[in-house]
């Protein structure tokens, strides 16, 4: 009972920003900033005429321009899902299933390089793309996915180690090439793991701050990430309720991501935990 | 022989992209920047070679100090608060209750809101004035003749506030430390209660040291990323006045030495001691963590 008591009064509180924000998100101004504390506007029938003027207040702006950061955030996001999820899978079939003497240097390396904090990179990757052109473009943000991420290769080498080798064995006496057995045998097996890669990557380039802030230049190509904090950096005047619902905007696509995959979810984080 | 060789190719074809990946986006960068961190380079001239200066320069400089403590306080805070409090939820999800997974739930979701979001809605409820965390402690404060702070704005509350932020994040550890906890096996906890022991006293003396090698990593990883906060009080605590200078932080004094300021010598120096304090933080702990492991089998 106690634990049950204490749960709820836990869940209340992580709940507690979200429902907030949501509702500052469908207040008039005058009542966002006001002493109450108040879950609906008043009168509550306003709610809906309030949350539609919020909304399409935040979605039309001419300076802070939504759809657009939505649209370079997607055009970032599906490059480069696809490109890390095929690499890291290419990467981790070799460190898998072909037996080779570097595979273990390789595959340490890999590990250590998850330890080097991306602030050691940022000065001198913001050179090499300047030097390559891609500054004040989209390529930084989603053209290194396509070489594989270190966490992403270990995760599917983990997985990959489970499926049984008699199967590729049975596949190479047959005549296939390692090409064929990844894609007809591998990959099929292994749709879960690249779910929770795919995912993973998403969720990380809707996140990214410090790359488009560094490599944008141009306030049009900016991702939602760098487009909110517009609002903020902006004189600091915008109204509470516009920036909530801007915020619910940019959050809520994740929320419901979440749903929807919540086991392929959770099975990806809790093995974060055995490396 | 040939065949040796021919398994070795392939099997470099295959790790081929990450090798060529890692040469250009880490490996260079990282050259790169311990040469640059040599020099003096401004951002629209070549780099010029000053030897150790940038470093001489730094240990002269108060703002590289105070970014330093306030990282230091920050991980030194809210590392040991964050593991307390994830554990301790971990368990209380483990233990069996019902609706489990919609407490998960309700844990986990806050740590989907992305970095700027979350600094947006928090900004908003340390609001002084009209956020949420000041209107529910307000009235319970009152009687007691005391006002809440200003929070955010306030130097004597930044720390509060971050750490805070943080634990709202708990969720991803939480779900891991769950994780590892079903995997303890059962007798082991039939065992500890044969012998009399309570729940908090199991949770302790079983469930702690089975779930370690969990916490090392959640711990490692943990430190890894209090180095370099950045975004949360990027947003927050940068104002067209000035930093507030208690939330100012080693990678925000890194960033804007190289793009505000266009001294990339000078940041790369700053990079390369992030670094090897990361690694030496990390060297230590699995050097402590293995004694730890000994102490508890002996």
């Amino acid at each position: 009972m106690l634990v049950h008591a204490a749960l709820v009064v836990v869940s209340v509180l992580f709940l507690a920003p979200l429902v907030w924000m949501l509702a500052t998100s469908v207040m008039p101004e005058s009542q966002a900033a006001s002493q109450s504390i108040r879950l609906l506007p008043d009168p509550p029938s306003s709610v809906v005429e309030h949350a539609r003027e919020n909304y399409s207040t935040v979605w039309n702006d001419r300076t802070i321009r939504f759809p657009l950061y939505l649209r370079n955030t997607l055009i970032v996001a599906a490059l480069g899902v696809v490109g890390m999820t095929l690499s890291s899978a290419v990467v981790a079939y070799g460190l898998s299933r072909i037996r080779w003497r570097g595979r273990g240097v390789v595959f340490f390396l890999i590990l250590a390089t998850m330890m080097i904090p991306f602030p050691v990179l940022m000065v001198p990757l913001y050179l090499i793309f300047r030097e390559l052109g891609w500054i004040g473009t989209l390529t930084p943000l989603w053209a290194p996915a396509w070489f594989g991420g270190a966490f992403n290769i270990f995760l599917l080498r983990q997985f990959f180690m489970t499926i049984p080798r008699e199967l590729d064995e049975a596949a190479i006496i047959d005549g296939c090439s390692h090409w064929k057995i990844f894609w007809r045998i591998i990959l099929p097996l292994s749709k879960p793991a690249l779910a929770v890669v795919a995912l993973f990557h998403f969720i990380y380039v809707w996140n990214d701050f410090v790359g488009p802030l560094i490599y944008l230049t141009d306030q049009d190509q900016y991702t939602l990430a760098l487009g909110l904090q517009l609002y903020q950096s902006q004189a600091g005047n915008t109204p509470w309720n516009l920036l909530m619902a801007a915020s619910t905007l940019m959050i809520s696509p994740l929320v419901l991501l979440f749903m929807l995959t919540q086991r392929t979810f959770v099975r990806g984080v809790s093995t974060e935990g055995l490396k | 022989m040939g065949r040796s060789i021919r398994d070795e190719l392939t099997g470099l074809a295959w790790a081929g992209p990450w090798l060529i990946g890692s040469a250009v986006f880490v490996f260079l960068p990282m050259g790169l920047s311990a040469y640059y961190s040599l020099t003096d380079y401004p951002l629209l001239e070549p780099p010029m070679f000053v030897g150790l200066k940038n470093y001489r320069d730094l240990m002269g400089d108060p703002t590289f100090w105070r970014v330093v403590k306030n990282t230091a306080l920050f991980a030194g805070v809210s590392i040991p608060v964050f593991t307390l409090v994830a554990l301790v939820l971990a368990g209380l999800l483990n233990s069996r209750v019902r609706f489990a997974k919609v407490y998960q739930a309700a844990v986990f979701i806050p740590t989907l809101v992305p970095l700027i979001a979350s600094a947006m809605v928090w900004f908003w409820l340390f609001n002084g004035e009209y956020g949420l965390v000041n209107k529910v402690l307000a009235p319970l404060l009152r009687p007691v003749g005391l006002s809440p702070p200003a929070w955010i704005a306030d130097e004597s509350w930044v720390l509060p506030a971050m750490v805070l932020m943080t634990l709202w994040g708990v969720g991803q550890s939480v779900v891991i430390y769950v994780a590892a906890m079903q995997d303890v096996p059962r007798q082991l906890y039939e065992a500890a209660e044969l012998d009399g022991m309570g729940p908090v006293r199991r949770f302790v003396h079983v469930t702690l040291p089975m779930i370690s090698p969990a916490i090392l990593f959640n711990v490692i990883a943990l430190t890894i990323s209090a180095v370099q906060v950045f975004a949360v009080p990027y947003v927050m605590f940068r104002r067209p006045w000035g930093t507030n200078p208690a939330g100012h932080y080693y990678t925000m004094y890194l960033y804007e030495s190289g793009f505000v300021y266009g001294r990339m010598g000078y940041a790369c120096a700053m990079a390369w001691i992030q670094l090897l304090v990361v690694l030496a933080l990390t060297g230590l702990m699995m050097l402590a963590s293995r004694k730890l492991v000994h102490y508890t089998r002996t």
